[in-house]
């Protein structure tokens, strides 16, 4: 849809207002209340080991969605839908390399990588050299994906992770936080610095807002969407290692639960669906917010049915706040 | 095949006008290759029983498909129809039991089962055309509340449906399958659709929304209808997967969303909307249909027939959009 040639009309606002709309101050705004609200329904939630419980799965989700706003900056509806499919299968194959084995992490850990790359790959060169949408690439990868996981499944038992990976995971390994924030954290940096500070991240946001014109100035577009895929897939497959790391062994389709939710994350963190704009720290507080939120949830006694209705009608109120469309005006 | 993607550079070609016309083509041409290649491995399956069953079991996916173009048209998407399936599927269930499972109750328990589908219709085309929310993830959220709803009208599957709703949607009258009759009706309706203006006013929107609306047309309401259309779809789908199941399950149609999406692309539909057609969509349908029991006819052992459909609609997905690509470049 272009919207180039709508004219805001409206008068800029005061620069406080305009802070207070910065969907990362938004999103950490609506982190700190949640927290509150957490601990005034069911007190001990906002303490220091639940919540380091929290940054523990948002850091899998977070993981994901890494990957997820990279395909999704780069534009041309960028999505990757088959980050689900890939989170199970790194999940699984990695847990038959290592096999409760210590030495088994590091070969486990390549194989689910390169597994991921090369989806990533496929994704990327179909939606590049064939010019498939994204969206429908993406359908059609995690379908395959998800036969490949019955085959699997059948074939081999479900591994087990080896006791240093879960420790990773779970157990505190530095300044009281486990080995996984820390991957986290190192990643978040990883992202800045690749967005904010690299070639490659300048011309990502390049192609994203207009292709047409990176392309005339000289970017490699499609090397670039390319890799934005693979990227996808490795971040994805680093996040069912983790995952196999935090339930201790891999079982069926753990990973359809990150498929949607990952965008969500992206978009809750102030990414625009269009591409283009916006970075990983949002996505990163977006991440965190979805978590607690599934965890207050679980934490009131509701039954599955309220729960979700007020999952859904959170996450549309949240989305009223940020990531809305401009309105046509002639 | 060969002939189709040498042909875009003469720009007049017969076949490519043919094309532009009926976008459905190539998946009418993979359609009567599956037909063929099932009646190959499996002489049965053309048998007149055979098809019904094709029928009776695909229905509700064709009419999702269906569903699915009427937003994908207008170039939005809606990730909540497998949802919205479930819960018009719970809704008519419970109703059905509550009201005693008589002939007109039946009747009176659809009614209320389509409102439920236009509602939801109405919910999503408010939420994404109105308060202008990002199609994907605003009806990713719609999708949780519905099964929500679904959930809380019947929480574990299995209440059966009444004996007069599956005999009648399995029976024969007339020597004709009720299948036959239900398909008959929707293409009728579809056929009315498709020369309204409304079908035409979504293209344009689809094709360029700034341009529509500088010509004057009202964006908004033709995406909110756009949606209203897709959750009444939704619904007759709800109706039919009900039909063929004879039960209840909160969860029935979470697997559908993204077939209906496949079946639409596989139609010729460009999913950045503006172009495609409700035929083509059906065709779809079908197309994932026909592979399933071709996968099964061939062979293939159980554990691998799941890989060999993913590749096989893969493959196809990429076909149709190559081939339908040449013909509107």
């Amino acid at each position: 849809m272009s919207t180039e040639t709508a004219v805001s009309v409206t008068a800029a606002p005061s620069k406080a207002i305009e802070f207070l709309k910065r969907p990362l101050v938004v999103a950490l705004i609506l982190i700190v209340a949640l927290l509150a609200l957490g601990e005034a329904l069911s007190p001990g939630f906002a303490s220091a080991e639940q919540i380091l419980r929290l940054l523990v799965v948002a850091s899998v989700m977070g993981i994901v969605a890494a990957g997820q706003n990279l395909v999704i900056i780069g534009g041309r509806e960028g999505i990757d839908l088959s980050v689900g499919g890939i989170v199970s299968l790194a999940a699984i194959l990695a847990g038959n390399v290592m096999n409760g084995a210590e030495s088994g992490i590091l070969p486990a850990v390549l194989v689910a990588v390169s597994v991921g790359a090369l989806f990533g790959l496929f994704n990327g060169l179909g939606i590049t050299l064939l010019r498939i949408p994204p969206l429908v690439m993406t359908l059609g990868m995690l379908g395959v994906l998800q036969g490949l996981l019955v085959v699997i499944r059948n074939g081999i038992p479900s591994g087990r992770a080896a006791p240093a990976l879960s420790q990773f995971v779970t157990q505190p390994l530095l300044f009281g936080l486990p080995g996984i924030i820390w991957l986290w954290i190192a990643i978040g940096l990883f992202m800045a610095f690749l967005l904010k500070r690299t070639v490659f991240g300048y011309r990502i946001y390049a192609i994203g807002s207009n292709e047409q014109a990176a392309f005339m100035a000289g970017v490699p577009v499609k090397t670039i969407r390319v890799g934005l895929f693979v990227l996808s897939g490795v971040f994805a497959a680093l996040a069912g290692v983790c995952l196999l790391g935090y339930s201790g062994s891999s079982f069926s389709n753990v990973g359809e639960q990150y498929m949607l939710p990952s965008i969500i994350a992206v978009v809750l963190g102030g990414t625009p669906l269009a591409g283009g704009k916006g970075g990983y720290t949002g996505t990163m507080a977006g991440a965190v917010l979805l978590v607690i939120l599934q965890s207050i949830l679980t934490t009131v006694h509701i039954d599955e049915s309220g729960r979700q209705m007020v999952f859904g009608a959170t996450l549309l109120v949240l989305m009223l706040f940020y990531g809305r469309g401009r309105a046509m005006r002639g | 095949m060969q002939q189709i993607i040498s042909t875009p550079a003469m720009n007049t070609s017969p076949l490519k006008s043919v094309l532009q016309r009926f976008p459905f083509v190539p998946a009418l041409i993979i359609l009567i290759a599956l037909v063929a290649l099932n009646g190959f491995f499996q002489p049965r399956s053309l048998s007149f029983g055979s098809i019904t069953g094709l029928f009776s079991t695909y229905l509700a996916l064709m009419l999702l498909a269906v569903a699915q173009t009427y937003v994908v048209f207008s170039g939005d998407i809606d990730l909540s129809v497998g949802s919205i399936v479930s819960l018009v599927n719970v809704v008519i269930i419970v109703l059905m039991e509550k009201w005693g499972g008589g002939g007109l109750t039946v009747i009176a328990a659809c009614l209320v089962g389509i409102l439920t589908g236009l509602a939801c219709g109405v919910a999503n085309g408010i939420m994404i055309a109105g308060l202008r929310l990002q199609a994907i993830v605003a009806t990713f959220a719609t999708s949780i509340f519905f099964t929500g709803l679904a959930l809380y009208v019947l929480p574990v599957a299995g209440t059966p449906a009444p004996e007069a709703y599956w005999m009648t949607y399995g029976g024969t009258y007339f020597g004709i399958p009720f299948v036959f009759y239900v398909v008959a009706a929707v293409a009728i309706v579809l056929g009315v659709l498709a020369r309204m203006r409304l079908t035409t006013q979504m293209l344009a929107v689809g094709d360029d929304a700034m341009a529509a609306f500088q010509t004057g047309l009202p964006v908004t309401l033709i995406r909110i209808k756009g949606y209203v259309l897709c959750g009444l779809f939704s619904a007759l789908a709800a109706l039919c997967i009900t039909g063929d199941t004879a039960s209840g399950d909160p969860l029935v149609g979470g697997k559908m969303t993204l077939y209906s999406v496949a079946a639409v692309v596989l139609g010729g539909s460009a999913l950045s909307g503006g172009a495609g057609t409700v035929t083509g969509s059906l065709i779809g349908a079908l197309i994932i249909g026909l592979i399933n029991s071709l996968v099964f006819f061939v062979g293939t052992p159980s554990e691998w027939q799941n890989l060999v459909q993913g590749l096989a609609i893969l493959t196809a997905l990429m076909a149709g959009i190559l081939v339908s690509r040449g013909a509107r470049a």
